[in-house]
């Protein structure tokens, strides 16, 4: 780990840990992540952690660039990784099927792995929650199988339904609200994954293991899924 | 005390000073897009800096006082009336029980914040009531949705006295200076020429703009890297996407993205071109962070 800061706004610095997408870096992620919002207390208005990296956003009237600095380094003082002590497991219910994912099938022909093929390879693996972003409670998940990496499609949908399973690349997610969205649906899940009644509003944070477990119709609709099959929008 | 909405165009919405601390769920920021008329609106009722207002956008908007009150209007000039009186931003009124206070069109910049004493009250979620559609959250449901027709606003702090601005400290209004941008680390993946090119050429609004995000016509800028791996953004990040067509993310933008940025737009720089119009040609010149932070404190200060 190399660490570097960089000034991104009047109030805002972007730490930058690393250069590539590696599961193994999350714990680094997650203890930096914990340490600076020890050392920025109340100072701290937001902070946004992806991939590689972490945006600081602080308050320009308690700290100056130079202080907000020594904080960040700080923070990185004998950092050590956290060995996952607040990531959590997930098992998420998803229906898997066409009606509900319309590039199941597609993706069943291209991989050779056929439709079963296919949920059970999505569905054997746990996945890293990388980052939370584009909507609220949406994690971006990976990484699948490369024979289940499907490019974005070229032309976004204008309205993806709330709990629809997608690929792009070779990460997987689930579109918490209805949205417009470009990656390719293969199931639906009934869970309510950011809701302001939740405790922290959002089911899963950074570094989270998830797992989808595949469930049929009946139990989907039992768990409160709603299993109108999707509508193709102009 | 209450305001009926008799009419709305879905283009006016509760903002207050924005939705912090929840950035790492993917939950936006929002808030008031011209931050500095909304404080002065506040301002000049007393109220603090950040006390909802109503964001009114290019107007279409009418309201039935049902009560006689005080409010006060501060930003663009939107051609509004109390009845059929001419009602000038930048100060506070009194308004009566049965009047009709209206606003038709752009006058002069695109965004109005109207106040009322104490602040209007909404539901708050996640700590904030700013008004975020495509998140279903804040506005006065509390599920992210305009003000519509039939919507009543309400407050209850007492009315002060009346007050106007000079017109001069309505800065997002009245100066013609180049915005004023933030260098970021990415810079050194522009092209020369399109370095040049950003900061010595003009730049047209485009149509494409609303709260999140404002697009900027003018010469092609060529970064090295056409994506990076999706990182946090700033308010008033100039990214580029691979078209070489800026875009500056305002209060609304997506938590985290992957284009190549140029650098970020001071804050006041941010209010000023949420206040500019379709067509309008500007400048982008960068600054030094430390004038760039003193700029800011000495904005602050007009409203200690």
């Amino acid at each position: 780990m190399k660490a570097r800061i960089e000034v991104v706004g009047i109030d805002c610095l972007m730490l930058r840990l690393f250069d590539e997408i590696d599961e193994a870096h999350m714990p680094w992620l997650l203890a930096a992540s914990r340490r600076l919002r020890e050392t920025f207390g109340a100072a701290l208005i937001d902070l946004v952690p992806s991939y590689t990296t972490l945006l600081i956003h602080y308050d320009l009237a308690q700290l100056d660039d130079d202080q907000a600095r020594q904080r960040v380094a700080q923070a990185l003082h004998e950092l050590q990784p956290d060995a996952g002590g607040q990531a959590r497991e997930l098992d998420i219910p998803v229906w898997y099927d066409p009606s509900v994912g319309p590039e199941l099938d597609a993706l069943g022909q291209r991989s050779g792995l056929g439709v079963s093929g296919v949920i059970e390879r999505h569905s054997a693996r746990p996945y890293q929650v990388f980052a939370l972003g584009f909507a609220p409670g949406f994690a971006f998940m990976g990484l699948v199988d490369e024979c289940l990496a499907s490019p974005r499609l070229k032309t976004p949908r204008k309205q993806v339904p709330a709990g629809s399973l997608g690929i792009a690349d070779r990460q997987t997610a689930i579109y918490p609200l209805v949205s417009p969205g470009g990656w390719n649906l293969i199931g639906r899940s009934p869970t309510r994954l950011f809701d302001r009644e939740l405790d922290g509003y959002s089911i899963w944070q950074p570094g989270d293991r998830v797992r989808f477990q595949p469930i049929e119709r009946a139990e989907f609709v039992r768990l409160g899924g709603d299993d109108s099959p999707f509508e193709v929008t102009p | 005390m209450s305001l009926l909405i008799e009419r709305s165009g879905a283009m006016a919405s509760l903002q207050d000073g924005g939705r912090f601390g929840v950035r790492h769920l993917g939950v936006t920021q929002g808030g008031a897009a011209d931050w500095i008329s909304q404080a002065w609106a506040n301002w000049l009722l007393g109220n603090p800096l950040q006390a909802a207002t109503v964001e009114i956008t290019l107007g279409n908007f009418v309201l039935l006082a049902e009560a006689d009150s005080c409010l006060a209007l501060c930003g663009a000039d939107l051609a509004a009336t109390l009845d059929d009186q001419p009602l000038e931003p930048g100060r506070s009124f009194n308004i009566r029980k049965g009047q009709c206070l209206t606003f038709a069109q752009p006058r002069r910049g695109v965004r109005a914040y109207l106040a009322a004493p104490g602040g209007f009250a909404a539901p708050l979620t996640l700590d904030s009531c700013a008004t975020v559609r495509r998140e279903a959250l804040g506005g006065l449901h509390g599920d992210g949705q305009p003000l519509g027709q039939g919507d009543r606003l309400h407050w209850s702090g007492a009315a002060p006295e009346l007050r106007a601005l000079d017109t001069d400290l309505i800065t997002p209004l009245s100066s013609a200076e180049p915005l004023q941008v933030v260098l970021g680390a990415q810079i050194g993946d522009f092209s020369g020429q399109s370095l040049f090119d950003a900061f010595n050429s003009e730049w047209t609004v485009d149509q494409r703009a609303d709260r999140m995000g404002i697009r900027l016509l003018g010469p092609v800028l060529r970064s090295s890297r056409q994506s990076m791996i999706s990182e946090g953004v700033p308010l008033g990040a100039i990214q580029v996407p691979p078209d070489g067509q800026p875009i500056v993310l305002l209060n609304d933008r997506q938590t985290i993205g992957g284009y190549p940025r140029l650098g970020a737009l001071t804050p006041l720089a941010v209010a000023r071109l949420a206040q500019c119009m379709p067509g309008t040609v500007l400048r982008l010149k960068p600054v030094a962070l430390e004038a760039a932070q003193r700029q800011q404190s000495r904005l602050l200060a007009n409203w200690r």
